[in-house]
């Protein structure tokens, strides 16, 4: 990790993003807001074609099929100085678990290696490696924020986020009781267990709505969908946001899980 | 002889444990005081970190050269005047102990608490010998007397809460008056303590678990909190420590840099109440002490582990921190797990006992939050040895089909990119249209799993890199 470390101020420093899978998919908005906010940091953003981190595979026992898209993120990353994820969990698996997959395998283990030692989750990566202290935004309201587990336990983002956030025009931080405490999203988890899940969403979900936040934000779209999903479907009055977004000005969106054009 | 396990009912017995009033109250306890002691007790000590690097290193070693440490153990234990007695598995185990318990005539037995015993199915094996067991740390006597089994490894009774505890205390207790005030949890202690007083004395053996044995002196160690374990050891005449193989440490000084972490890990105590020596049978000079020490080491399936990936996992000391910071384990108690042991702990070790076959649920039932392995005081990476589980259960076809075969499907567009971008821009697209007046999907097919409980947020519409390549093509990267 950087800390402690010289920032790295090369200008046009080249950062490729992985996007992840699930933003790719459902919220196209925080690749945006990643690629606004190291573009700002000064960093030429390039996307190259890809798809997941394997995280699914890798979490089901299916190592093969892990290793395959392990190697396909080798070859599409190659080139770049950095690579970024909005997600602590698909950064966590690139920089902690790809060098574990190819333990054993002399030829990969050093370009897993390579390839987790310049892979950062978005928000640390701004501030550990680029410096990065304030943020140019504004966003009118209380937020809240929940630490992912695996950006928070893997990659130890905590006051990163907070930090940054503290640099929003507007904005005010209340903390969230249990934000170190796992959502109960888990990946495929939550479909396998779905019961148990719902259950520990439901503690969450009393939290969030306990520190009376009117905007719930975290850094990790699986949980935000999972807290998200389960905050409607109580019929709760919480907007939920992806921490990129908030600190690239764009809070003004549609909340996720929310209609494109809210009734008015 | 090993209790039936039902973790193959893992679901069910979830179901059952999350509609469970009493238990999801009793439950309340662990998901707030567990934790904040142990985070007083951590950072009220500057070198906690390097005590934790210390003891695994320490456990690790010991592992690594185990033949040779038990061999050393053998020695001085003998020439301590105690008898070793190695069991290969649960059977050998219990025959030993009710080998010992006949060759003295005993009638009834005390016994301390120790999670090994109730892996081995001690107390049934007692019974069915026409001995009476008699479980005297509190916790488990309460289980004993409900026909209960621990669900938890250092808090047997956690699962339960006072009013449940007053009414088998009643319901048991019929010499004493009927109108007395059991009101306080004081009270309910100083009625255990006054019934197994008179146990205590009549005892002929005292059974006890290790929390460590010590190669260079022989010695076995106890740590308790009620003093009930220096009783089951020194009233009767027969002493018999019931220890797995993997309790071994090589000197007192290894012990005690284990203790500095283990009841901070545990209850978050600096050290607990008491902690007992014993090294063989009372000699001449002693005041008092048995007049027999027989430990009975037990295998049962941990040698098979050393050498492997879960040699790691015989770290464990058994502190109980894992599950007490798991939210699974908060949602549904110790039992549901449906073996010996529950949580994180249980989750790796379990499937090692008694077969990944029986055991499958475990290491699945696990979001890999970390948190198990963030206050692990030994630094056993739970999440990784779950993994290496599903990894096993993958090779050998025991995931569900479901499972597998959505694997194949999502894994052969995983790996062609272009293939996936070109797919699922057209999936996204279709469900934005059908999804992006309310913004979320109240019922999805195929995915009934998440619906059911929680809302699935609707996509944004055409997916990233679908936007980003129509970008580029513009020729702007913004």
């Amino acid at each position: 990790m950087a800390e402690g470390k010289e920032f790295d101020r090369r200008p046009g420093l080249r950062v490729g993003l992985f996007v992840t899978c699930l933003v790719d998919l459902f919220r196209p908005s925080v690749g945006f807001a990643a690629v606004k906010l190291l573009q700002d940091a000064g960093c030429t953003v390039d996307v190259p074609l890809q798809t997941c981190c394997g995280q699914p595979a890798y979490n089901s026992g299916d190592r093969a099929t892990t290793a395959r898209i392990a190697e396909q993120v080798f070859r599409a990353f190659r080139p770049y100085d950095y690579v970024v994820a909005p997600s602590g969990s698909c950064a966590g698996m690139i920089r902690r678990h790809y060098p574990e997959l190819f333990e054993g395998d002399p030829n990969l283990v050093a370009e897993a290696r390579t390839l987790a030692d310049k892979t950062y989750e978005l928000v640390s990566f701004l501030t550990d490696v680029r410096g990065v202290t304030k943020v140019d935004a504004t966003f009118d309201g209380t937020i809240t924020y929940h630490d992912s587990c695996s950006g928070l336990r893997e990659l130890g983002v905590r006051s990163q986020p907070r930090k940054l956030l503290g640099t929003v025009r507007g904005l005010d931080v209340v903390e969230l009781k249990n934000a170190d405490v796992c959502c109960g999203f888990g990946g495929t988890f939550a479909v396998k267990y779905g019961e148990l899940s719902d259950a520990i969403v439901g503690r969450k979900a009393d939290d969030v709505v306990a520190s009376g936040a009117r905007t719930l934000v975290a850094g990790d779209l699986g949980c935000l969908m999972n807290m998200a999903g389960k905050l409607s479907r109580r019929g709760a009055n919480t907007d939920v946001r992806h921490v990129a977004e908030i600190l690239a000005g764009m809070g003004d969106l549609p909340p996720i899980g929310a209609p494109e054009e809210p009734p008015r | 002889m090993t209790v039936h396990p039902t973790s193959p009912q893992f679901k069910d017995n979830a179901h059952r444990a999350m509609g469970d009033p009493a238990l999801q109250k009793a439950m309340g306890h662990v998901r707030q005081a567990f934790i904040e002691k142990r985070a007083n007790a951590a950072a009220a000590l500057p070198e906690f970190e390097a005590l934790r690097d210390s003891a695994r290193d320490i456990k690790a070693h010991t592992l690594r050269h185990l033949d040779l440490y038990l061999e050393r153990y053998e020695e001085r234990l003998s020439a301590a005047g105690g008898r070793l007695h190695f069991a290969r598995d649960a059977a050998e185990a219990c025959r030993a102990v009710v080998d010992i318990c006949r060759s003295v005539g005993a009638k009834t037995v005390t016994k301390g608490k120790s999670m090994i015993s109730e892996e081995i199915g001690l107390n049934h094996a007692i019974e069915a010998a026409g001995l009476q067991p008699i479980e005297t740390d509190l916790g488990e006597y309460i289980v004993q007397i409900r026909g209960e089994t621990p669900s938890h490894i250092i808090a047997p009774a956690v699962h339960l809460t006072r009013d449940q505890v007053e009414a088998d205390f009643r319901r048991v207790h019929t010499h004493l008056p009927a109108g007395r005030d059991l009101s306080e949890a004081v009270m309910l202690q100083s009625e255990a303590r006054g019934v197994l007083r008179d146990r205590f004395l009549a005892a002929d053996v005292g059974i006890t678990g290790a929390n460590f044995l010590i190669a260079e002196t022989g010695t076995s160690i106890i740590v308790t909190n009620e003093g009930n374990g220096d009783l089951t050891q020194i009233l009767p005449k027969v002493h018999v420590v019931i220890a797995s193989i993997e309790k071994l440490v090589p000197t007192l000084e290894d012990m005690a840099q284990l203790l500095r972490v283990l009841a901070r890990s545990a209850t978050g105590q600096e050290m607990s109440v008491y902690t007992t020596l014993s090294t063989g049978p009372r000699r001449p000079e002693d005041p008092d002490g048995p007049e027999q020490y027989h430990v009975v080491l037990v295998d049962n399936g941990r040698s098979a582990m050393l050498g492997t990936s879960f040699e790691e996992m015989l770290r464990c000391i058994r502190c109980g921190a894992c599950m007490n910071h798991c939210p699974v384990y908060h949602e549904i108690g110790g039992h549901a797990y449906g073996w010996i042991y529950p949580g994180p702990m249980g989750a790796v070790l379990t499937p090692s006992l008694i077969g990944v076959d029986k055991a499958g649920h475990l290491p699945n039932a696990s979001t890999f939050c970390g948190r198990c392995e963030s206050v692990c005081p030994v630094r056993i990476p739970l999440p990784k040895l779950m993994r290496h589980w599903r990894e096993r259960e993958f090779e050998r076809h025991l995931s569900p089909a479901a499972v597998r075969s959505g694997l194949k499907l999502w894994g052969f567009f995983a790996t062609r990119p272009r293939l996936y971008r070109a797919a699922t821009g057209l999936a996204m697209r279709a469900l934005n249209l059908v999804g992006r007046s309310k913004g979320r999907f109240a019922s999805l097919p195929l995915a009934g799993g998440w619906t059911r409980y929680r809302d699935m947020p609707a996509p944004q519409g055409e997916t990233f890199q679908s936007r980003w390549a129509r970008q580029k093509r513009r020729g702007g990267a913004r």
